[in-house]
């Protein structure tokens, strides 16, 4: 069984660097050797990269509503901060444009939320120069994050809402960044509870019910939010509530959630009169 | 759950149930019919059929058919890569009682006139589950080599699939009877550890009893 708690993962993280607990936890687990999850985690890697190199600004989704936000960051004649930060903002818009329009992603944990993880870690690459092997470590400390949060709530938009996706990206990213820049596995614990603190009760209200809009944007939320995080608990910031209440807590609001705000496309900016109009555009097949 | 459940897989887009769900449930019915189809009507239910065009799910379903992965760059094309190999698919939406809202039925119908129909959902990940074959209600996800067997309800008859399945080492994970009435035909779902050796589905396809035999090999690509 994989790790059921943040508590047990980082008992497992004592001996151990935490990446390395989660890869040989699974390696025994599924019966699988090292080498052979080594080489399809960096497979994974690859392809997130590879995802963000194949942005085209001139493709455009199935509604026609997505496509070219991330060039018009990446050229913007008046930006607040840029640099690295805007980097991640168009990262994110990247990878989450190439999925609405039908390119090849890397789900993680979902479609959706494809953007988030690849958002922070190629600009945190870029930066730091960050060999492609320690990337690598990171998402096994990411996906360590993302087994207990499958376990004890939910990683889908259509069980728990977008928390579940969005929120339990950006939770994951916030840990693999304090693993990634030399943090301890309780900050990695601290970043994680925080970052899904800050998106709870994030519903899921696709317009059309397709993976566009809000989905593609909110990558850029889950993506700006795990920074912030990583950012506070490598300084030291700590979750006044534990990480596994904090996924618990994402549970029970999941549960409380109306259907109509979990992937149904019925509720939130699903059923504003500009989602409706568009939604009957698609289902005339004028778009 | 391993590490890759929740990193990965790679796919193409927009969505782990209504796309990288969707190939999965086209591929397993391209593997059970055994044969490349060149006929494919499909019915689409609930979220499958109102936002299927958006999310690709017509694509994804004829990708699959075609033998494609779920990462295959060619699945926005494959339409027209359908035509071209002279799969002819036709799409229409149907409403099902108590079917999960991603649901597809898919009768399809291979160069030799064998046909099938298979009923699957997509329960989000990308993993999906089989809850129809013609006109049995089944129960299996596709992940385990998975055979089906339709036989004469006679006394005996289950042991003798197992004895045979155990003689050529094959390991038994589940095993689902089920039955249309008394001594009439009967049907067997069994999911297996080991993929079953060509030899073992002549075998069963000889034995006294049994009317015809589907076997769904997970790794192959039919
Ligand atoms: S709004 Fe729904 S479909 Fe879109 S990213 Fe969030 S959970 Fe996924």
């Amino acid at each position: 069984m994989s790790f059921q708690s943040v508590e047990g993962l980082l008992q497992a993280a004592r001996e151990l660097p935490l990446w390395e607990a989660v890869l040989e936890h699974d390696c025994r687990e599924e019966g699988i050797s090292r080498e052979d999850s080594l080489s399809r985690m960096t497979a994974l890697w690859q392809a997130m990269k590879a995802a963000v190199a194949d942005y085209d600004p001139a493709r455009r989704s199935a509604s026609g509503l997505v496509g070219g936000a991330a060039a018009r960051v990446e050229s913007s004649p008046r930006p607040i901060v840029g640099g690295f930060v805007s980097q991640v903002i168009a990262a994110a818009l990247k990878t989450g444009e190439c999925n609405a329009c039908m390119r090849r992603i890397v789900a993680a944990p979902t479609a959706g939320a494809s953007g988030v993880l690849p958002a922070v870690l190629l600009p945190y690459q870029d930066k730091y120069h960050t060999p492609d092997g320690e990337m690598v470590e990171a998402l096994y400390a990411a996906a360590g994050f993302g087994q207990v949060i499958a376990a004890r709530a939910s990683i889908s938009g259509a069980e728990g809402g977008c928390q579940a996706e969005i929120g339990s990206a950006s939770a994951m990213a916030a840990a693999a960044l304090v693993s990634l820049h030399g943090g301890t596995p309780e900050q990695m614990a601290h970043a994680c509870a925080m970052a899904l603190k800050n998106l709870l009760g994030l519903v899921c209200d696709p317009v059309a019910g397709l993976v566009e809009v809000p989905c593609v944007k909110r990558n850029v939320a889950g993506a700006m939010n795990a920074l912030a995080c990583a950012e506070m608990a490598l300084a030291g910031v700590e979750s006044a509530i534990p990480c596994d209440e904090v996924i618990d807590a994402m549970r029970s609001v999941g549960a409380l959630l109306p259907d109509s705000l979990r992937e149904t496309g019925k509720g939130g900016l699903a059923a504003t009169p500009t989602a409706l109009r568009t939604a009957q555009r698609l289902r005339d097949g004028e778009i | 759950m391993t590490v890759f459940d929740i990193m990965g897989p790679v796919m193409v887009g927009p969505s782990s149930s209504h796309t990288a769900g969707a190939v999965r449930i086209g591929r397993l019915t391209r593997a059970l019919l055994g044969a490349a189809p060149v006929r494919a009507e499909i019915r689409l239910h609930g979220s499958f059929s109102a936002t299927g065009r958006g999310h690709g799910t017509d694509r994804a379903l004829t990708a699959g058919l075609l033998g494609m992965e779920a990462d295959d760059p060619r699945l926005p094309q494959s339409l027209s890569l359908a035509r071209e190999v002279g799969l002819y698919v036709t799409f229409e939406p149907v409403t099902l009682p108590h079917a999960h809202p991603n649901t597809a039925v898919l009768t399809v119908t291979a160069a030799d006139g064998r046909t099938l129909t298979v009923t699957a959902a997509s329960l989000g990940g990308s993993r999906v589950k089989v809850t129809g074959v013609d006109d049995l209600e089944v129960s299996f996800s596709g992940d385990l080599p998975t055979l089906l067997l339709r036989n004469r309800d006679r006394p005996g008859i289950v042991a003798e699939v197992a004895q045979l399945l155990s003689a050529a080492g094959v390991n038994i994970a589940t095993l689902h009877l089920h039955r249309e009435g008394r001594g009439g035909l009967a049907a067997m779902v069994v999911e297996s550890d080991q993929p079953l050796p060509g030899g073992l589905l002549k075998a069963l396809a000889e034995t006294d009893g049994i009317e015809s035999v589907r076997y769904l090999d997970p790794k192959g690509g039919a």
